[in-house]
């Protein structure tokens, strides 16, 4: 392939472009928060079906008669369906009585999907989503490890660490609702992203075998041809695996539509990860051992 | 190589018979597939099992006995298919799909269980769980081995008064307001132990016995999650679901199809193999497909492209450092293995840590995540390999071109 990008050089950008995303989404974190859904925090989520155009106030007031009012309120399919989350749970006589209403006003093909989680359980679900995604990561890095040396596990594991933040991230800054399925998402991220990663450092490992390795530019140029001959599967299949989620995310169910989006940005994350900060991040590992060998070996 | 006109004809025929049968048994595999709540309306709700008095503990075998009654109420609603999972030490989750009703259901649930013995003609309420002694009620054999339910008083002497009341009539025993047996009171009883026959065998008896015992020992059932999704809700997630994955899918074939030719083909047919058996599979394994599954499902469409990308990509590589095109596919396809391999297993590890995490839809999502790459290494690998073998055994497409190299890219060994 005539294709002479130089993948290794750059890569304070490539740091510098990942560290500013990082910092601008963590930086939030702190100060705001997650906007937390009821999975994490406890209370009732409403996925209204209305079957006809309605306006965020319409709906408010229509809640308001049962008294209740929504802590945030969200539309999608063009004003028909209406996500409504109360931070307490309305219990089973107000829904029923909502559900009732709703059809009445809107007829038989308006709907309520509920979803309703007791505080204490919520703060059981947020335990096991931690201890899940650390559960995941150290797995994942033992196997790498197991098959390959450890500094390709290290660098599998910060960029599958980058890609898990990147999704928080993102979330923190839009401020989109974190739910369970937003775990999963990540889970499956995580899982799913160091395969690209994985694939490359396959591929070092393979063409380390009939290297020489002297210099620093010999260890530039084994990681520049690794990404290279790769490259067209990288590509390929982070196009593939785009083109489903999308699917997922503009053709899909409403109600997992956080949990599409998370899943997008994570694969994509992951393709980039996989490129620009994996395989650089062993480069320089690798070279900075080079440098010390050599003055070792001259004093 | 010269086409082999016989050799490619079986292929052609192999192919049309094999998507002839899959294509005539597919509306016979959705229709065997269970769907989750979420597809085809219903609730979830996970309870915590608390007594209703201190000092009471709630042991598994409360577990048990409260969802004999639990039960007992859904079938007075009829429900299909109802499903009671104990969860943890005092958690029980209850699943009811496509319940007319959903509000009336839930209260009926959430209430805890009422037992009375009643005058069958006036309704008077004789005697209450409460009488009973908690978990006094089991099933045994007689002298004659029929099976029996035997059932301890606290008072003696009160049963004594009833059951001389009523000898020669019935007391019907009622689970709320549902009769559940009527025995016919054969001789007054002092000792304060009962028994029950009349019971068609020993699982009938243990019925019995747990109703019984959950009478004894009313519970409160404390809502931790509910989940209720209405039908006609469920039915439009279902249809966006797979109209996304159907615009996904093709999407994907086409580029396949484009960008590697002959072997984007054969993945194409894979692909479609594929589907079909994680289909098969759900159905046979009476795996529940829920909406977290079918975004599994897309999304392991798109992984399991990546396989026939990584042999496709290999084989290029091949040809181009000058091997011939059959040693090429050898090559290629084991040396892609092994990447396939590592690349899979850290998926299915997260995978293992969601299911162990999750519960409900969340468990869905990762059991359909794990079935589909086993199924896609298997398919995708396999099937993939042997389509292309065959293909250029039959002497089609043995020309770099299908395999998308151009002349001038290939090396000189």
């Amino acid at each position: 392939m005539n294709f002479n990008f130089d993948f290794v050089k750059h890569w304070k950008w490539y740091f510098l472009v990942s560290g500013v995303i990082l910092a601008l989404g963590l930086a939030v974190l702190p100060i705001f928060g997650l906007n937390l859904g009821v999975d994490f925090q406890g209370g009732t989520r409403l996925d209204i079906h209305v079957g006809q155009v309605v306006s965020q106030q319409e709906m408010i007031d229509f809640v308001a008669q049962h008294d209740l009012v929504p802590n945030t309120t969200q539309l999608a399919s063009e004003g028909q369906y209406v996500i409504m989350r109360f931070n307490e749970e309305i219990g089973k006589e107000r829904l029923a009585a909502l559900r009732q209403a709703l059809q009445a006003k809107y007829g038989e093909e308006a709907n309520i999907q509920e979803s309703t989680v007791d505080p204490t359980f919520a703060k059981e679900l947020v335990r096991k989503a931690i201890i899940g995604v650390l559960v995941a990561s150290v797995g994942i890095a033992v196997y790498v490890m197991v098959r390959f040396e450890y500094r390709f596990a290290v660098a599998a594991l910060i960029s599958l660490l980058h890609d898990a933040l990147m999704v928080v991230a993102f979330f923190a800054l839009f401020r989109i609702e974190v739910d369970l399925t937003f775990i999963v998402a990540v889970l499956t991220v995580v899982g799913y992203s160091i395969n690209d990663t994985i694939v490359i450092f396959d591929r070092i490992r393979e063409n380390m075998k009939t290297a020489k390795l002297k210099t620093a530019d010999d260890f530039r140029r084994l990681v520049n041809d690794s990404i290279r001959q790769t490259l067209a599967r990288s590509v390929n299949t982070l196009l593939t695996v785009i083109f489903v989620a999308a699917a997922l995310l503009f053709f899909g169910p409403n109600s997992i539509r956080n949990f599409s989006l998370a899943m997008m940005i994570g694969l994509v994350s992951g393709g980039y990860s996989s490129l620009f900060i994996a395989s650089q991040l062993w480069y320089l590992w690798r070279v900075r051992r080079l440098r010390k060998g050599k003055t070792a070996a001259v004093s | 190589m010269k086409v082999r006109a016989g050799r490619a004809l079986l292929l052609f025929v192999v192919l049309v018979a094999a998507f002839a049968g899959m294509i005539a048994t597919t509306p016979w595999v959705l229709d065997g597939i269970t769907l989750g709540l979420d597809l085809q309306g219903g609730f979830e709700i996970l309870y915590q099992v608390q007594p209703v008095s201190e000092g009471q503990e709630v042991t598994p075998e409360v577990i048990t006995q409260t969802i004999a009654a639990l039960e007992r109420r859904v079938n007075v609603i009829g429900v299909a298919e109802p499903n009671f999972f104990p969860e943890g030490r005092d958690r029980i989750r209850v699943q009811l799909a496509g319940v007319e009703d959903q509000d009336r259901a839930r209260e009926l649930l959430g209430r805890p269980a009422r037992l009375t013995f009643r005058d069958m003609t006036t309704g008077e309420v004789l005697l209450s769980g409460a009488d009973l002694v908690e978990g006094g009620a089991s099933a045994v054999f007689d002298k004659y081995n029929r099976p029996i339910v035997q059932l301890k008083l606290k008072d003696g002497g009160k049963f004594a008064d009833i059951t001389g009341r009523y000898i020669g009539q019935p007391i019907g025993i009622f689970l709320d307001e549902e009769l559940i047996t009527a025995p016919v009171v054969q001789q007054r009883i002092t000792g304060g132990i009962a028994t029950i026959e009349g019971q068609r065998d020993i699982a009938e008896a243990q019925e019995l016995a747990s109703l019984l015992n959950a009478g004894a020992l009313p519970v409160n059932l404390v809502e931790l999650q509910a989940q209720s999704v209405g039908a006609s809700l469920g039915q439009r997630s279902l249809e966006q679901g797979v109209w996304a994955g159907i615009i996904g899918g093709v999407v994907v074939l086409l580029f396949m199809l484009a960008y590697y030719r002959l072997p984007g083909l054969v993945a194409n047919i894979s692909l479609l193999v594929y589907t079909y058996l994680l289909l098969l599979l759900f159905q046979l394994l009476h795996v529940t497909l829920t909406l977290a599954g079918i975004a599994a499902f897309i999304l392991a469409l798109g992984m399991a492209v990546d396989a026939n990308i990584l042999t496709a990509e290999r084989i290029k590589e091949e040809i181009r450092a000058g091997k011939s095109i059959p040693s090429a596919l050898k090559a290629g396809s084991r040396r892609a293995l092994v990447t396939i391999l590592d690349a899979n297993i850290t998926t299915v590890l997260a995978a293992a840590v969601i299911y162990y995490l999750g519960s409900g839809s969340v468990r869905g999502f990762a059991t359909t995540l794990i079935l589909s790459i086993v199924l896609s290494i298997l398919t995708n690998v396999w099937i993939s390999r042997l389509l292309l073998q065959q293909t250029v055994q039959a002497g089609i497409g043995v020309k770099p071109w299908y395999f998308g190299v151009k002349e001038e890219e290939i090396r000189e060994l």
